[in-house]
């Protein structure tokens, strides 16, 4: 906006003051309750729009997810399992609590910039990319003490006395040691990628080695 | 001439058919080892859990010790092989979990090497999981539990 567009500024401004001035048609009464309805409407909207987009559907809706990640969770514990309790994709991967389900999302609107791009359309581009994705998720989950996975599992829910013995031994250790499920639980649902050890030995080395090797 | 391709035609058709129904029959006879015929589909083996945390004693000396753990949600391609994650030195012993011996490391050459060799990769190929299955066929394996070189 600049002096050579007077016109355009005066409707500006005239909107402007509009917005500024107290109504004088409108009791502050049927402001506040059209206010409140409509705020109502806008915040439902918006979280039923988050709901939709945290959904195993959603998240299918793009090749680059169905077609790799999606094709390898079919068959996995999380997927069909004794129980028949599933664990889904935003499960794992959007956090609950709001304030970070919000955070996460907005970082995922990379993601379709690079569905855009077609980063990833192709297997082997995707393979490619893997382990750069895979660190990613190692990295945030190391941060928030396997956040997602706590929501189901328990530490200290967790009946020792029925797990099989190697599950018995390590998680009497890992709990001493503060240790987090991702540590040892790298590719619960999806492949690995090559090199995934030696990027594993990586990241527990630049978090100050708490975990070795 | 017409009388003539007629007569060669019911020939052949018998004979064609004959044949079929001669076949038909050896078919039906043939039986697999496994008790359905031998042209029919296997019956699906029952179902058996893997016995976990058991260990199984070797039947003769060089056998690949059987695995007392599930393999089956265990990656082994030609990007990880999962199992190397816990058998491998160092993890061994970290995972406590017994180191894989060192004839897995010899290549066919008899050099000792590094890494796993390419002809070990597999490890499913010889460690298979135990279930207390019965066998599908009648057999008379015994283990070699009787040593008669033994001094
Ligand atoms: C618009 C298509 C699209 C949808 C829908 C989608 N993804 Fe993705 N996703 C992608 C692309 C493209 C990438 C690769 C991003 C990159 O190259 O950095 C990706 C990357 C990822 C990653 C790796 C993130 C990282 O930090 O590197 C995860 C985890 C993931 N997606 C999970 C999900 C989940 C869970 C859902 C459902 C809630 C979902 N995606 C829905 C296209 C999509
Ligand atoms: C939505 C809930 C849910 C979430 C989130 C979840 N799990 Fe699970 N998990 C399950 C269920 C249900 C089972 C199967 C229990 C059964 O029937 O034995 C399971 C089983 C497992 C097993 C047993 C594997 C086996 O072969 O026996 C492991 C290990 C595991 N989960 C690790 C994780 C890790 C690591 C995470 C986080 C990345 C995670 N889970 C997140 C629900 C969940
Ligand atoms: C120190 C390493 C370690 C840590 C940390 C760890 N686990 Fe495990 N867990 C194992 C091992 C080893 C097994 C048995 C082998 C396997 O399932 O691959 C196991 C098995 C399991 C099983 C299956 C139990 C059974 O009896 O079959 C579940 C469920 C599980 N882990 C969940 C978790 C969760 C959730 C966390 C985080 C709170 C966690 N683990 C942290 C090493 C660990
Ligand atoms: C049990 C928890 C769990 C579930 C369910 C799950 N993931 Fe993952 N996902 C992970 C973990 C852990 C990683 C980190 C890499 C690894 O260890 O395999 C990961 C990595 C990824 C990656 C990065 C690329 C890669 O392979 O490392 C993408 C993309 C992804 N997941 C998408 C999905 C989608 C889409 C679904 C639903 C079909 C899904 N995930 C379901 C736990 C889960
Ligand atoms: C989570 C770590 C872990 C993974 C992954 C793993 N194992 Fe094991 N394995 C163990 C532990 C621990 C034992 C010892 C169990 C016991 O003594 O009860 C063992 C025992 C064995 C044994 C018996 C050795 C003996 O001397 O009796 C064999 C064989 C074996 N595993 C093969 C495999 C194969 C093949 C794979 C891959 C498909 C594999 N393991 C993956 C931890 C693991
Ligand atoms: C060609 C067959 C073959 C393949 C493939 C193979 N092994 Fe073995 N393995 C054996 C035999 C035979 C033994 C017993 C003799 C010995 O100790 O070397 C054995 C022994 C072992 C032992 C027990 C060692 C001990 O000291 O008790 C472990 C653990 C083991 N193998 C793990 C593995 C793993 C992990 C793989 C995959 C990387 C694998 N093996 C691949 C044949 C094989």
């Amino acid at each position: 906006m600049s002096t050579e567009n007077p016109a355009k500024q005066g409707v500006l401004s005239g909107w402007w003051s509009a917005l500024r001035s107290p109504s004088s048609r409108w009791s502050l009464g049927m402001l506040l309750v059209v206010g409140f309805v409509g705020g109502v409407i806008f915040w439902g909207g918006f979280n039923t729009v988050l709901e939709l987009t945290n959904t195993e559907a959603f998240c299918l809706s793009c090749h680059e997810m169905e077609q790799n990640v999606y094709r390898e969770y079919r068959g996995t514990i999380h997927d069909s399992n004794r129980s028949g309790v599933r664990a889904t994709c935003p499960d794992c991967h959007v956090p609950r609590p709001w304030i970070y389900k919000i955070q996460r999302k907005i970082q995922a609107s990379n993601e379709v910039w690079h569905k855009i791009l077609g980063t990833i359309d192709t297997r082997e581009k995707f393979e490619a990319k893997r382990i750069e994705l895979a660190k990613h998720e190692w990295a945030r989950m190391k941060s928030t003490d396997s956040r997602e996975c706590r929501n189901c599992h328990n530490f200290g829910a967790f009946d020792l006395t029925r797990q099989q013995a190697r599950a018995r031994n390590r998680h009497s250790e890992a709990e001493q040691q503060g240790k987090t499920c991702i540590d040892c639980h790298k590719g619960i649902a999806h492949q690995l990628p090559a090199g995934a050890f030696k990027a594993e030995r990586e990241l527990n080395d630049s978090v100050g080695g708490a975990v070795k090797p | 001439m017409k009388t003539k391709i007629k007569a060669i035609a019911l020939a052949l058709a018998l004979a064609l058919g004959m044949g079929v129904t001669a076949l038909g029959v050896v078919a039906g006879e043939v039986k697999s080892l496994r008790p359905n015929a031998a042209a029919e589909a296997d019956a699906p083996p029952a179902i058996y859990k893997v016995m976990e945390g058991t260990k199984h004693e070797r039947a003769y000396r060089q056998q690949p010790p059987l695995v007392p753990h599930t393999t089956d949600k265990y990656e082994i391609d030609l990007k990880v092989n999962q199992c190397l994650r816990c058998h491998e030195w160092p993890y061994s012993d970290q995972e406590k979990a017994p180191k894989i011996s060192d004839l897995h490391y010899i290549d066919r050459n008899g050099v000792r090497q590094d890494v796993v060799n390419g002809n070990r990769y597999f490890c499913k190929q010889c460690h298979v999981p135990q279930n207390d299955a019965k066998s599908l066929v009648d057999n008379k394996f015994q283990a070699a539990t009787t040593n008669t070189n033994i001094r």
